[in-house]
């Protein structure tokens, strides 16, 4: 579908490589044949007007699209190079591999302790209380959350506030020691000001892993990501290194898009 | 309103201003029907307490006589062998009627002695006989014993029959006014709390008739209707909820359990009976076949309410459960679930209450049969509290009008006291999401 002169989907050390992905919902095709690699260790962003099937492209990495009736996915996606489309696949055991942060943080109506732990616990990672406070303190630790919340680990995560409650959700997402993280939209529901210390946590959590974003917002995919590929009508229109995207986009409704021209 | 007028230049009798009181006094018209929609119902609720506990709260107290017995060796126990089974089934009521005529030692016509024997309940035989067995000693001796009195007599004392109406309109004839006279001058009339209400089944005799056999009948025919109405109901929502494909079977099934919730109850009685008594020869009368009745009747409900609680789970629980590798069991049993929890809970207690007050289903299994003993397993022949008021309400004797209503006070303070439980429940449960 791409052709290779006006895009780079293809990079030399992909983490998920996704190769001729359709999507339909009860017989409607939301998504036309993507090829895309995700590169490891770094941030991708994936840009494009509203109902452009990125986040059902997100969600066809750890297969979530599996709980929604009708939906059906055709085509490969590898995660270091493990077909995970195939039914043979446990799509449990894959979304322990392959994390996600929702749109709208949505932890548990349990303790803060217990969302963390919750991951770990039923995936049977962690042998004893020991064990398990320790992930969760690292975990609390990386999402940038351990100095505002280890007092309070027992009260509900309910009661944090919207942004501590997305790092509470990113918290929980690597608790598992996932390889890829999907984001969709983590942002959209946040201040400016809880945007940012998300941003900076994204960009800290790159050295570890491969990270896959979904936004609406142009400013932070430049901010956060190093390759961006632009949805538009269920096909990727252009993809490459986010700075060679934004400057200077080979294709023209890629440049009306980042230039505001719809969407 | 003034600072508004000032600050937009508004005339006060702009066609806008007009207008907008218009719609004030519509907002006060519609607030004042609210109000006295919710009056009507309030005060047809006290309407139906009052008139309940005015006819009801005579039944909670009884009157006695109290009589000097003999307990005479030679009419209880000829043989002196104390043998218990011998004790229990001497002529008690003997000694009760010698006593009166004691103290009523002119009256001498048969006719005359059998209306004053008649004063006292024609439970004595059992009152003195379960004195003797708890105390084998009272034996040749004479004690002072408070008996029943009948019927008739209590509904006397406690005003019901008027003394001053024709004798052949009244259940208590002159000769027996002047006895109970004489007694009342004695000191020998005594009321007291009405504890068999509490404590006995029923009985022929409305003096003698008690409610606990009915709260235990309703009890067991519960627990049997929890047992299976909950676990089914909840697994069946759970699983059309959450797991079932969505198809054409699955929404036959949904219109079909929604048509069951609206079905009358008395056909679940005929199913009961057909089917439980006639082809599978559970026993009748019995609160397992009761309780099966009213676990079809409440299913429905309970599958709704649950159905209706597991929706309301926000999805993006479920996105979150799944986003960290939790299997669609886990899922649903570590957090949709707990999370429906009070709805579901809700639910079963208002299917419970209302099986509670069932009555139509159970007539139709034989749980209407006159049952005198306490209920002790399932499988006992057992009457329930709706079943015994309604029988009540059939009985001619005057004071089982009162026993009737203080039946339905009763039945109403467990109805009460489930709802209570929902709420706490609710309340206990309920988490923010």
């Amino acid at each position: 579908m791409l052709d290779s002169e006006t895009n780079s989907a293809t990079i030399a050390d992909p983490k998920v490589v996704c190769r001729d992905v359709s999507v339909s919902y009860s017989g409607k095709q939301a998504l036309f044949d993507i090829d895309l690699d995700i590169g490891s260790h770094q941030v991708t962003s994936l840009i494009g007007p509203s109902g452009c099937g990125k986040s059902t492209f997100l969600r066809c990495m750890n297969r979530m699209n599996d709980v929604i009736d009708g939906c059906v996915v055709t085509g490969s996606i590898s995660v270091d190079g493990v077909e995970i489309l195939d039914d043979e696949i446990d799509a449990v055991q894959l979304r322990r591999r392959v994390g996600m942060v929702f749109q709208k943080p949505n932890p548990f109506p349990k303790s803060i302790y217990d969302n963390i732990a919750y991951g770990p616990r039923i995936h049977g990672l962690v042998r004893g209380k020991d064990e398990l406070d320790e992930v969760v303190q690292t975990s609390l630790e990386r999402a940038g959350l351990w100095e505002e919340v280890k007092d309070r680990l027992l009260q509900p995560g309910t009661g944090l506030s919207g942004g501590q409650q997305q790092r509470l959700c990113i918290a929980r997402a690597i608790a598992v020691r996932p390889d890829v993280i999907l984001m969709d939209e983590p942002c959209s529901a946040l201040d400016p000001i809880a945007t940012a210390r998300v941003e900076e946590l994204i960009d800290e959590l790159k050295r570890s892993y491969s990270i896959v974003i979904v936004t609406h917002s142009m400013q932070q995919a430049a901010r956060v990501s190093q390759r961006t590929a632009f949805f538009h009508l269920g096909i990727v229109v252009e993809v490459g290194e986010t700075e060679q995207i934004f400057t200077n986009p080979r294709d023209e409704r890629t440049q009306g898009y980042i230039t505001g021209r719809y969407g | 309103m003034t600072d508004r007028e000032q600050s937009t230049g508004i005339a006060v009798d702009s066609a806008e201003v007009k207008h907008a009181r218009k719609r004030y006094r519509a907002e006060r018209r519609f607030r004042m029907y609210g109000v006295a929609a919710i009056a009507a119902a309030a005060g047809m609720l006290a309407l139906l307490v009052i008139s309940i506990v005015a006819t009801g709260w005579t039944a909670f107290y009884q009157h006695s006589i109290a009589l000097d017995v003999t307990f005479e060796a030679k009419v209880i126990d000829p043989k002196g062998g104390r043998d218990p089974s011998v004790l229990a089934r001497a002529d008690y009521r003997k000694l009760a009627r010698a006593s009166l005529r004691k103290l009523f030692p002119d009256v001498k016509k048969r006719g005359d002695k059998r209306k004053l024997y008649g004063l006292l309940s024609i439970g004595v035989d059992q009152q003195l006989a379960e004195l003797v067995a708890a105390d084998p000693s009272l034996i040749g001796q004479t004690r002072r014993v408070e008996i029943y009195a009948s019927d008739d007599v209590d509904s006397f004392l406690k005003g019901f029959i008027d003394r001053e109406a024709p004798e052949s309109d009244r259940r208590i004839k002159d000769k027996e006014i002047a006895w109970l006279d004489k007694l009342e001058t004695d000191g020998a009339i005594t009321s007291h709390l009405n504890l068999r209400f509490w404590t006995k089944g029923d009985s022929r005799e409305p003096e003698l008739a008690g409610f606990w056999g009915a709260m235990v009948g309703s009890f067991l025919t519960l627990l049997v209707t929890l047992a299976l109405s909950f676990p089914v109901g909840v697994l069946a929502a759970t699983y059309l909820e959450e797991f079932a494909p969505k198809n054409r079977w699955t929404d036959i099934i949904e219109v079909s359990i929604n048509n069951l919730a609206a079905v009358p109850s008395i056909v679940f009685g005929l199913l009961g009976l057909a089917v439980f008594l006639n082809f599978f020869g559970l026993p009748r009368s019995a609160p397992l076949v009761g309780g099966m009745v009213l676990a079809l009747m409440t299913l429905p409900t309970i599958i709704i309410a649950s159905r209706s609680a597991l929706k309301a789970v926000p999805p993006s629980i479920r996105e979150a459960a799944f986003g960290v590798g939790a299997s669609e069991l886990q899922v649903v049993t570590h957090h949709v679930v707990p999370l429906a929890l009070p709805g579901i809970l809700t639910g079963a207690i208002i299917g419970m209450a209302r099986a509670l007050g069932e009555t139509a289903p159970l007539l139709m299994i034989g749980m209407v049969a006159f049952i005198v003993d306490i209920p002790g397993s399932v499988t006992d022949p057992a009457t329930v509290m709706p079943v015994q008021i309604y029988l009540w309400a059939d009985s001619p004797e005057r004071a089982f009008v009162a026993r009737t209503s203080a039946g339905v006070m009763a039945l109403l303070g467990f109805l009460m006291l489930m709802n209570a439980l929902a709420v706490i429940l609710r309340k206990r449960f309920e988490r923010r999401w």
